[in-house]
C-alpha cells in the first residue's frame, strides 16, 4: 500500500502540487510561507556570537532585524535535511557522493576542485540570497504564489543570472 | 482563528520541522536534490525544476488566495527594490549555477548524502550570509534602496481583485507545462 513511498522518483507534477498544497498548509498553520534562506543567516550569526558574543553581535543592524536563534524557518530547513534523508533511505537512493557526475563528466572527478567550486557559488549565492531577500523557495514558489512584485522579478533574475553562469561555465569545459 | 496556534513558539518549531521534513521528502522524491538536475535546467537540457516550480505555484496561488477568500489565510508578500531583488537575485543565480544547488535543495543534497553540498556549499552559503551581514549597513544606504516598489502584489498594483490575475496566469502556466510536454522536454 505505502509502495509509492519507496519509489525513486515521483513525476514532478505530483511533486509540485505537493508542494503548492504544503504552502497552503504552512499559510494556515504557521501563517508564514515557505523559506529556506533566512535560516543561513541566523546560523551564521550563531556562529559568529560565539567568537565575539551576543552584545558585539546585536550592534550589528542585520542582526537586530534577523536575530541569531533557532526559529520555524531554521526548523523547516532541518526537516528538509531529514526528510530528503528519509525518502532517500526508503528508495535505496542514499548514497555519499563527493563529485556529481555532469560536473565529473566535464571538468574530472578530482575532489578538490568540486568542494572549491562549491563553496565559492555557497559564498555567492549566500550573499546574493539575502541581498534579494530570499531563494528560490522564499521568492521562487512562496512569492511567486502570493503574486508578489518581488517574488516574479527575483524568480527571473535568479534564472538569468543562473542560466548565463551555467552556460558560460560548461562552455569553458567544452 | 488560528492566533493562538500562531503565537505558541514550541509548538511552531514542531510544526516548522514537520512542514520541512515533508518538503525535504518532496524535493528528494522530485530528483531536485541533484546537481545534475538543477544545472541541466540552467542549461536547459532538463526541466524537471521549472515543471515542479510551476506546478506548485499554480497550486498555491489557487489554494493560498482561496484561502485567504475564506479568512483562514493571510498574504506576506515581501519587500522589495530594484537595487534589492534584481542585484541581489542576479547575484544569487551567479551562485545558483557555480554551486548547483540552492539553500533549499542543498538541505535536501545534504540529507540524501551529497558531500559537495555539505562539506563546500553549506559552509560557503553560511560564510556568504554572514559576510552580506557586515554588508548590510553601506549597502542599505546606497544601492538597495534604489527603485523601491514597497511589498506590492501585483493584484494591488493593478487595483484588480486577485482572481483577474490568477486565472489568466494559471491556464497561460499550465499551457506552458503542456507545451514542454508536447515538445518532449
Amino acid at each position: 500500500m505505502l509502495t509509492f513511498l519507496t519509489l525513486t522518483e515521483w513525476s514532478p507534477y505530483a511533486v509540485g502540487i505537493g508542494i503548492g498544497l504544503l504552502s497552503c498548509v504552512a499559510f494556515v498553520l504557521s501563517d508564514k510561507p515557505i523559506g529556506c534562506s533566512t535560516a543561513f543567516a541566523r546560523t551564521s550569526g550563531m556562529l559568529e556570537e560565539l567568537v565575539r558574543g551576543r552584545g558585539k553581535l546585536l550592534d550589528m543592524a542585520y542582526y537586530r532585524q534577523f536575530v541569531p536563534e533557532i526559529d520555524w524557518e531554521w526548523m523547516l530547513v532541518l526537516g528538509v535535511v531529514l526528510g530528503a534523508c528519509a525518502s532517500a533511505l526508503l528508495s535505496g537512493e542514499f548514497r555519499v557522493e563527493w563529485v556529481p557526475s555532469l560536473w565529473a563528466a566535464t571538468f574530472g572527478s578530482e575532489l578538490l576542485p568540486r568542494l572549491v567550486t562549491a563553496f565559492c557559488g555557497g559564498i555567492i549565492m549566500g550573499f546574493g540570497a539575502r541581498w534579494a531577500g530570499g531563494c528560490t523557495s522564499g521568492h521562487g514558489i512562496s512569492g511567486t504564489l502570493q503574486l508578489a512584485v518581488s517574488g516574479w522579478l527575483a524568480v527571473v533574475a535568479f534564472f538569468a543570472g543562473g542560466g548565463l553562469t551555467a552556460s558560460i561555465i560548461y562552455s569553458l569545459g567544452g | 482563528m488560528f492566533s493562538a496556534f500562531h503565537s505558541n513558539k514550541s509548538l511552531q518549531l514542531v510544526i516548522g520541522l514537520g512542514i520541512g521534513f515533508i518538503f525535504g521528502f518532496l524535493l528528494q522524491k522530485g530528483n531536485v536534490a541533484e546537481y545534475d538536475v538543477i544545472v541541466g535546467q540552467l542549461l536547459f537540457r532538463d526541466f524537471t525544476v521549472v515543471k515542479i516550480m510551476v506546478t506548485a505555484m499554480v497550486t498555491g496561488m489557487i489554494g493560498v488566495h482561496g484561502l485567504r477568500s475564506l479568512g483562514l489565510a493571510q498574504l506576506h508578500p515581501k519587500h522589495g527594490s530594484l537595487g534589492m531583488t534584481l542585484v541581489g537575485g542576479l547575484i544569487f543565480g551567479v551562485g545558483f549555477a557555480v554551486l548547483g544547488y540552492c539553500p533549499g535543495t542543498i538541505a535536501a543534497a545534504v540529507g540524501q548524502g551529497k558531500m559537495d553540498a555539505c562539506v563546500g556549499g553549506l559552509t560557503g552559503i553560511i560564510f556568504g550570509a554572514g559576510l552580506y551581514a557586515h554588508a548590510f549597513p553601506y549597502l542599505s544606504r546606497t544601492i538597495l534602496p534604489r527603485g523601491d516598489f514597497g511589498a506590492q502584489t501585483f493584484p494591488e498594483l493593478f487595483r484588480v481583485n486577485p482572481w483577474v490575475i490568477i486565472v489568466p496566469l494559471a491556464v497561460a502556466l499550465v499551457g506552458l507545462l503542456y507545451w514542454l510536454e508536447r515538445a518532449g522536454l
